[in-house]
């Protein structure tokens, strides 16, 4: 075991593990990140996804030791209890069936609509064909995705939402 | 070495962090929560406080034992909070449709509460009544009737008690979201918790079962329902999104360690020497635990399990025979084996006679492999045996069944058992999560710590349940005007040892163990489900074995709509072969079989099937012609193809619309339209979504999904080998409509039907029409990959 540091969501941590670690558990088990979750650990199907540097990356192929820049996880796309137009087109569309999927979908959007603010069917098509659903929420994760390339996202504070206080 | 807390305090603070609103023991703190329950005496008006605030419901968290919430007493269903507001208690669980809400709706609109008012906990068994968790897309159309009951029953209390406070006869009290007043001054009011404020009442419920519970209230006319109907926001969305979610998979829990399995390499093999010097100086190794075949490794964290899992060294001795023929040779093993049972075939009028005198006889055979959960998230289960009791952590859709199992697996009582349901990937059916919660008690026994342990994904794709393979043979006779008179349906599934949920001997673990059932389940082969008036009908179901019956990763369980989409591919594939040799439009064809009976049935199943499929016609803009269409010369050609079906009361019709590459064999379902009716629909929107994934999960079947497998194991291991739809596969336009077809559609008491798995049926048959519109290619085996097209293709010479 050897200490590591890593810059998540705006905040430097110092974590004792192997430098072999894939990224994802340190995430999760460490640090009690949820929003990256373990779907294959072979880089197939997105579930793990960070984004490092403005890369969509798959953290359970990636080890702590290679990790340089500042890492984003789907919770650090909430910016002051705002939600992020993606995560509010996610809502807006209704999208997750059961949602283990969604941080992937999310994560992997985010980076693809960063890089091109206004993709076209077939980019968004290509550039999300590895990020997995099995409850098959494709449809609407591409319509949310043209919400917000279309700028039709009410983005809402997360406190406006959800049920009882 | 233990440290850990009681499971109490942990509980409090999961089901805290999933709603705050629904934290009991946080209220009973800090806001002077109130258990509330309603005694017969309130009932009768006699003297409506029983007791004192500060008792503990059935439903507040504390050590065990953990009785089972009565689900005759009306506070184990709804709790009042201060601030008026309401949390459910069903004994239900979510495997993403978004039901919760749909129940919310429900109670909420009984209740007279707004939506927003209320909150809902689902499916931990001591704190909701038994209805069983999910399961047979009954959650709205059988078990939304007792919450519906129950708050409507909890209303009419509420009056009462407002009768007795205003002095008024309940005729002249109006309510509205949880305010009661006086018709004649409205500015008499009182809210629901002033009523029952810092009293603990008692009503007990009557019901044979749970399914059957009820009050004295009847439930409001269709017409008079408000929250019914609309489509609030899934309120599990948000937390889904922001990441603020717990998952079950996120539980941690003070001294948790983590295990990962070693499965047998070869199926079937038996575990011979372990070498455990292989893996103890790694760090973090706590043990490696065996029994029989069944092996895992434990370490404290959860990378060390995996690293460890991979590198102990085992010796596995080879079974004598091969398990199963490989999945090349598979259907024709299933043609050839004896068959362990058969249904008695049902039979209408002379098959053999109509067949004789048929104009035109067609004959067709048709193949389904094995295809797999593969949850995306692999099986999880969290076991924590603190102070002598186990509680699973588990998105097992049948928690309360895994409660019952596990128990009797461990050789615990009962009620040192609880079952957490939370939520977790997508459970359509028997999945692996009963094996790991069986595995994860099993560990916690062993290790005395708390166990959390995680299938890796190759243990996933190759070792979960399977939907059964079917091979299928079908005959149809046509009279010289073109009117099917005869079909003869013979179905075989590899559906032997079929496994049920939460059964001791059939999970994974015990077999490896070496538990075995006295006789192994058989499962059946399903019977088409189509309201066709044929005179002369015969239809047989035989199912057949494979040689390794236990321990097998071609364990066979309930997959969405079991041996629905297989069966629905046959029967309505060979529909459209029909209404092709009769040169008749597929879907004149259809009407034409369905018109041709006058009887009907108390659900007005014939009525409404007509009304769906004309529904998606217009939809689609459907041009009245027979197929194939005649085909252009261009590499890419399209055609549309129909399939109907219904399961249980709920009826559906999709069209698909393909592009055929003719050069490629590749496939894109570029348009879907589905006509969908299942009665009285709760939440349009939510059932939007659910008919949308259900029909591409078919859609998935249809053109990827299949178990393949050599002689000693499954080689469909990962995304690769086992591959699924992608966003490259989506169609650029889904349309749903939603279909009333009830003869009489404003009835006040049109009930709902099931909505979750009737779309999984027709699916891949409206695909397979669809291509043979397109390229005049019938394909009579799933899944239509690239290269089986191709190959049809080419031998059809199109
Ligand atoms: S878990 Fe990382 S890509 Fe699947
Ligand atoms: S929403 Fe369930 S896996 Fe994507």
């Amino acid at each position: 075991m050897s200490n590591v540091t890593l810059n998540v969501n705006g905040t430097t941590h110092t974590v004792d593990a192997e430098p072999s670690t894939p990224l994802l558990y340190i995430l999760r088990n460490d640090l009690g990140l949820r929003g990256p979750r373990f779907g294959c650990g072979l880089g197939q199907c997105g579930a793990c996804t960070v984004i490092i540097d403005g890369m969509a990356t798959r953290s359970c192929v990636t080890r702590i030791s290679r990790v340089q820049g500042e890492i984003t996880t789907l919770e650090g796309l909430v910016k002051d209890g705002t939600l992020d137009p993606v995560q509010q087109a996610w809502i807006d569309e209704q999208v997750p069936q059961c949602g283990f999927c969604q941080n992937g979908q999310i994560m992997t959007a985010k980076a693809l609509l960063d890089k091109n603010p206004n993709p076209t069917d077939t980019e968004i098509r290509e550039g999300m064909a590895g990020a997995l659903c099995r409850c098959m929420t494709y449809y609407r994760v591409q319509a949310a995705i043209k919400r917000v390339a279309g700028g039709v996202v009410t983005g809402e504070p997360v406190a406006a939402k959800g049920g009882v206080e | 070495m233990t440290t850990f807390t009681s499971n109490p305090r942990k509980l409090e603070e999961v089901l805290g962090m999933q709603d705050s609103a629904t934290s009991r023991r946080h209220f009973l703190k800090t806001s002077g929560f109130i258990v509330v329950s309603f005694s017969a005496a309130a009932v009768t008006g006699t003297g409506p406080f029983a007791a004192a605030a500060g008792s503990e419901g059935a439903g507040v968290q504390r050590a065990g034992p953990y009785p089972d919430p009565d689900f005759r007493q009306l506070d184990s269903w709804i709790v009042f909070h201060e601030n008026n507001t309401a949390t459910f208690y069903v004994g239900k669980t979510d495997c993403g449709q978004g039901t919760g809400t749909a129940f919310r709706q429900m109670m909420a609109d009984e209740l007279d509460i707004a939506y927003d008012s209320t909150s809902l906990v689902m499916g931990s068994t001591d704190v909701t009544p038994d209805q069983g968790g999910s399961g047979g897309s009954d959650a709205i159309q059988r078990d939304g009737w007792p919450m519906r009951r129950v708050a409507a029953e909890a209303r009419r209390v509420l009056l009462e008690l407002a009768s007795e406070r205003f002095g008024v006869p309940v005729e002249q009290l109006d309510v509205s979201e949880a305010v009661i007043s006086l018709k004649s001054n409205t500015s008499r009011r009182v809210t629901y918790s002033e009523l029952i404020k810092g009293q603990r009442f008692d009503v007990t419920l009557t019901g044979r079962d749970v399914n059957e519970t009820t009050g004295v209230a009847d439930v409001k006319p269709v017409q008079d329902l408000r929250i019914v109907g609309q489509s609030p926001m899934r309120y599990d969305i948000p937390p889904k999104v922001d990441g603020s979610l717990v998952w079950a998979v996120d539980v941690t829990l003070p001294g948790m360690v983590h295990a990962r399995n070693i499965k047998p390499p070869v199926v079937g093999a038996t575990l011979r020497n372990i070498d455990e010097s292989s893996v103890r100086d790694l760090p973090g190794f706590i043990r490696v635990v065996h029994k029989g075949n069944y092996l895992a490794v434990v370490c404290e964290r959860e990378e060390q399990a995996v690293n460890a899992a991979r590198r102990l060294r085992v010796d596995w001795e080879k079974p004598a025979v091969a398990p199963f023929p490989t999945s090349e040779e598979l259907f024709t093993y299933m043609r050839n084996a004896a068959p362990t049972s058969r249904s008695e075939p049902d039979a209408v009028g002379n098959l053999e006679a109509a067949l004789e005198r048929a104009a035109m006889v067609i004959e067709a055979e048709y193949d389904v492999p094995f295809q797999g959960h593969t949850a995306f998230g692999p099986a999880h289960g969290l076991a924590d045996p603190s102070d002598g009791q186990m509680t699973i952590y588990s998105n097992d859709m049948k928690s309360y069944g895994m409660r019952t199992g596990v128990a009797e697996f461990l050789g615990m009582p009962r009620d040192r058992v609880r079952v957490v349901w939370m939520e977790g990937s997508q459970a359509y059916g028997r999945t692996a999560a009963d094996d790991a919660g069986f595995e994860a008690a099993f560990l916690a026994k062993e290790i005395g710590r708390p166990v959390r342990v995680q299938w890796m994904r190759d243990e996933e794709t190759a070792w979960d349940t399977k939907g059964p393979a079917f091979t299928f043979a079908l005959r149809g006779g046509l009279d010289a005007q073109g009117n099917l008179i005869a079909l003869d349906y013979n179905a075989q599934a590899a559906d032997y040892n079929h496994v049920g949920y939460n059964e001791v001997e059939t999970v994974l673990i015990s077999q490896l163990i070496g538990t075995r059932l006295a006789t192994p389940n058989s499962g059946r082969a399903a019977t088409p489900s189509a309201m066709y008036a044929i005179p002369n009908q015969r239809t047989a179901t035989q199912v057949v074995r494979l040689p390794m019956v236990w321990e097998t990763p071609l364990r066979t369980g309930n997959l969405r709509d079991p041996s629905g989409p297989q069966v629905t591919f046959a029967s309505e594939s060979f529909i459209d072969e029909l209404a092709a040799a009769a040169n008749a439009d597929p879907i004149e064809f259809r009407l034409n079989l369905l018109a041709g009976s006058t009887d009907d049935d108390s659900g007005f199943k014939r009525a409404r099937s007509i009304a769906v499929i004309r529904a998606a016609a217009d939809a689609y803009g459907w041009d009245t012609r027979p197929s194939p269409k005649s085909r252009g010369t261009g590499t890419v050609v399209t055609g549309r193809g129909i399939a109907y079906a219904f399961r249980s009361q709920t009826v559906v019709a999709e069209i698909a619309e393909v592009e055929v590459n003719r050069d490629t064999g590749h496939v894109w379902v570029k348009r879907l339209v589905c006509a969908h009716d299942c009665g009285l629909i709760i939440n349009p929107e939510g059932l939007r979504g659910t008919i949308e994934g259900g029909m591409l999960h078919s859609l998935s079947r249809a053109l990827h999904e299949e178990v393949q497998f050599d002689s000693e194991k499954v080689t469909s291991v990962d995304w690769r080998s086992h591959p699924s739809l992608t966003h490259a596969d989506t169609p650029a336009a889904i349309d749903v409509v939603l279909v009333n077809g009830d003869p009489n559609p404003s009835r006040s008491d049109l009930p709902p039907y099931g909505a979750g798995e009737t779309v999984c049926k027709p699916l891949i048959a409206a695909v397979a029409n669809a291509i043979y519109d397109a390229t005049g290619v019938r394909l009579r085996r799933v899944p239509f990959r690239d290269e089986r097209v191709l190959a049809e293709i080419k031998a059809a010479a199109v």
